[in-house]
């Protein structure tokens, strides 16, 4: 019976359970702190399996559809609508699954990080309350078929990830980063609802699927299309809207910035969906494509050499993050400017695609490992200024494997996840040009290369005498990075078995428009 | 910075009005033009006018910041407890399972104009009544923690 | 023409709204930019709903069934409440700024350019 009712209605949970255990934070945070620990680890890890549960059924049954406020939930087109379907409706195809299992793991070890890195400081209750929120806006995100349903939430997650950036104010350096990314986001989301009133304007649906069986690629939709571009360009952290980036991940607390890299992760999953299932981009795909293409190329340069000077370890990887978001780019890019080419599509559009897409899980991963290690590192020392750290190896030994297991991922060196997304996004990117690839390449040597020194500087050399009395971090803030490790390595060692499980299907599913549409309006 | 007599007399007067009238905002939201959020901002706006009318040093006597917390979690919740509640009952989340039922808020409605009935539209007028405590009580929170910023600002 | 009029006001709206963003150097004139742009496209969304002669989709006491869209109006809305916690949550942002910084303006808030 119970189990019945979580299993039909799993995708409406996804989001429920996670605000309902944000509003009720602050009110059980006055019992004890205990309390609310054990409240806020419960919400989360039971989000963590209701996403499974949703995952599951994604990957077995195909598309799930959720009707918010219908007599039935599978009932996408009411009966005396004529055809239109005019509720709000989930959604979630494999790519969309995807990002709810990336969401849901660094959910949890970032909860339970933060449970004990967080644990002395005070105000806590609005803490979890915006952490849960923005897990709940992100499920939201990757979960929703309505236009303005994902215009919601990105603005509840821009106002969460806008919070969490400005809740240690730290002489008011914290709040200047999240006044900037609160205002690139809001004036993003702003032109998004430009776009989403433009198409409503013309196709009078709000329904992701109903406006792309209607798309007819007028000037009007071109408008509107550049908009959702440079909005969800602007969200996720590519190169001309990048500034925004290296300062709030640098200041915001270590387990919110892991939290911030999925958000913004959640933004170019909205760029993928609107690009290639909303707008019939068949014959039109190749300029498309290589404006990503020529975005993605910019975001690892100008990432890559903005990060080798940095002195601070944050600002460092927030660099390399804009870095890496440029492979995802180009690996999809490729795939969008062969998109109306089969025989090309087949010779290698795919695969870019895929490794494009195997990239975005594989970043948030040891990215997030990355982010994690850095809060350790300054929860046990108190500086982020790599000329004053150096020789922790002695102390902080798991750490310091934490660290070379996420350095070694984004540098690409095999066997680690890494490896197995570039190897893809350059194979299948040099056939279709072999510059491209070649710039991927000498991107990477030079994070490797960026990540060396890092690693150098803060763990190798002998034990400095100011640092004597540092000690390992505490054991929760290891486990929280043991699980992404595991993950970093398990993609590593069996890159081919989950490519073909997890990341096929996703792309396949990218590329599959008319499926899409078929599970909202039922067999067009 | 308490204003004069005249003001904070208007105020006295006025305020049980203001209050009203965002009740009634609220409540005919299904039927008249408004609903959770207009009635709520006019319910605040009434609170905003204490405030502004008195000064912020007596603010403690006259908002309390638990009750205010207490009603923002508690108007988000019953309206996320009304879409679950019709979950329980087997329809899906948001599903109008009052609307109808003859029950509270359940009378069927006549299709067309009508003269319009407040005991009419299924579980609308309760997540009216649920956003109206939340924004009533989120936004009087908005203007105190602005006001907290004054009241600093002037220590200083 | 005259029912041109919504969408011109939109343009006008839209351009004064990215003018005050990009060039003004004070803090709260950029919010109130933000905050004209959002207007503009709360009125476009508005303007697309609206039919000649149509009334407010409301059925209790309705004079005539001609009635303009609801959905816009709602979308709208939704739209207006969070552009209100938006506008709250940058005030107080610049609120914590001016008690940092001492001051609003843009070009002096550099700590992190460094």
């Amino acid at each position: 019976m119970i189990s019945d009712f979580i299993w039909a209605n799993s995708p409406i949970l996804l989001v429920a359970i996670p605000l309902i255990g944000a509003f009720i934070c602050p009110l059980i945070g006055k019992v004890s702190t205990d309390v609310r620990r054990a409240w806020v680890m419960g919400i989360v890890t039971l989000t963590t399996a209701i996403a499974a549960i949703v995952v599951y059924r994604v990957y077995t049954e195909g598309i799930v559809t959720y009707v918010f406020g219908a007599a039935a939930s599978g009932m996408t087109v009411p009966m005396d609508s004529g055809g239109i379907p005019i509720r709000i409706i989930f959604t979630i195809d494999p790519m969309g699954a995807l990002m709810e299992i990336i969401t849901a793991v660094v959910g949890f070890s970032v909860i339970f990080y933060s449970l004990s890195a967080d644990a002395r400081r005070s105000g806590l209750e609005q803490y979890y309350t915006l952490f849960l929120l923005l897990i709940a806006s992100v499920m939201g995100m990757v979960s929703t078929g309505d236009l303005f349903n994902f215009f919601v939430f990105i603005e509840i997650s821009s106002m969460a990830c806008a919070g969490l950036i400005a809740y240690r104010i730290e002489r008011g350096r914290a709040v200047e980063a999240a006044i900037k990314y609160f205002i690139i986001s809001t004036v993003a989301a702003i032109f998004l609802l430009f776009a989403i009133a433009i198409l409503y304007g013309e196709y009078n649906a709000l329904n992701i699927a109903m406006i792309a069986s209607r798309m007819q690629f007028t000037p009007l939709d071109k408008v509107a299309l550049v908009l959702i571009v440079v909005a969800l360009l602007a969200k996720c952290g590519a190169v001309p809207m990048h500034f925004w980036t290296p300062d709030s991940y640098g200041l915001a607390p270590s387990a919110v910035t892991a939290m911030l890299v999925v958000a913004s992760q959640a933004s170019l999953y909205g760029l993928f969906r609107f690009v290639f299932t909303m707008y019939n981009l068949t014959f039109t795909a190749g300029m498309m494509g290589w404006t990503l293409i020529i975005i993605g190329v910019l975001s690892m340069v100008i990432g890559v050499t903005m990060a080798i000077p940095q002195k601070d370890v944050k600002r460092l990887m927030a660099f390399h993050a804009v870095s890496q978001t440029g492979y995802m780019l180009l690996g999809v890019g490729v795939g969008l400017a062969v998109l109306g080419n089969a025989s090309l599509m087949d010779q290698f559009g795919r695969m870019a695609m895929e490794g494009g897409i195997f990239h975005i899980i594989n970043h948030a991963m040891y990215k997030g490992l990355l982010f994690l290690t850095a809060g350790a590192i300054i929860y046990r020392v108190g500086t982020r200024d790599l000329n004053k750290l150096g020789g922790l190896g002695h102390q902080m030994k798991w750490t310091m494997v934490f660290f070379i297991i996420g350095a070694l991922a984004i540098a690409g060196v095999p066997p680690l996840n890494g490896f197995a997304s570039k190897l893809m996004i350059y194979e299948s990117v040099y056939l279709f040009n072999p510059l491209l690839s070649i710039i991927a390449m000498v991107v990477s040597i030079l994070t490797l290369a960026s990540f060396v020194k890092v690693f150098h500087s803060i763990f190798m050399g002998p034990q400095r005498p100011e640092f004597s009395e540092v000690k390992e971090a505490p054991r929760p803030m290891l486990i929280a990075m043991g699980i992404l490790a595991f993950v970093v390595i398990l993609f590593g060692l069996i890159p081919v078995q989950v490519v073909s499980t997890l990341i096929s299907p996703a792309a396949h599913a990218l590329i599959d428009r008319a499926g899409y549409i078929a599970a909202v309006l039922g067999g067009v | 910075m308490r204003m004069s007599k005249i003001v904070r007399t208007a105020t006295d007067i006025l305020y049980p009005f203001i209050i009203i009238f965002g009740f009634y905002i609220i409540l005919h939201g299904h039927l008249t033009p408004g609903g959770g959020f207009q009635g709520g901002a006019v319910v605040a706006t009434g609170t905003a006018l204490v405030l502004v009318a008195y000064s912020w040093k007596e603010l403690p006597g006259l908002v309390s910041k638990n009750l205010l917390w207490f009603q923002e979690s508690g108007g988000l919740l019953l309206f996320i407890g009304a879409g679950l509640a019709a979950m329980i009952i087997g329809f899906p989340f948001f599903y109008n399972w009052l609307a109808g039922s003859g029950s509270i808020f359940g009378t069927p409605v006549a299709f067309g104009p009508n003269p319009g009935d407040l005991n009419t539209g299924g579980f609308l007028p309760i997540m009216n009544i649920a956003v109206g405590v939340e924004v009533w009580g989120g936004l009087v929170m908005v203007l105190l923690y602005l006001l907290s910023a004054l009241e600093r600002e002037e220590r200083a | 023409m005259f029912l041109n009029l919504p969408y011109v006001t939109v343009v006008l709206l839209t351009c004064l709204g990215i003018a005050a963003i990009l060039f003004k150097r004070n803090l709260l004139k950029i919010l109130l930019g933000i905050n004209i742009l959002e207007s503009a496209v709360n009125l476009l969304i508005i303007a697309i709903g609206y039919r000649e002669g149509g009334v407010a989709p409301i059925y209790t006491l309705a004079p005539s069934t001609n009635m303009v869209l609801p959905t816009p109006q709602a979308l709208v809305l939704t739209s207006i409440v969070i552009g209100v916690a938006t506008s709250a949550l940058l005030l107080s942002f610049s609120i914590i700024i001016y008690r940092k910084y001492g001051t609003v303006n843009v070009n002096l808030i550099r700590e992190l350019r460094e």
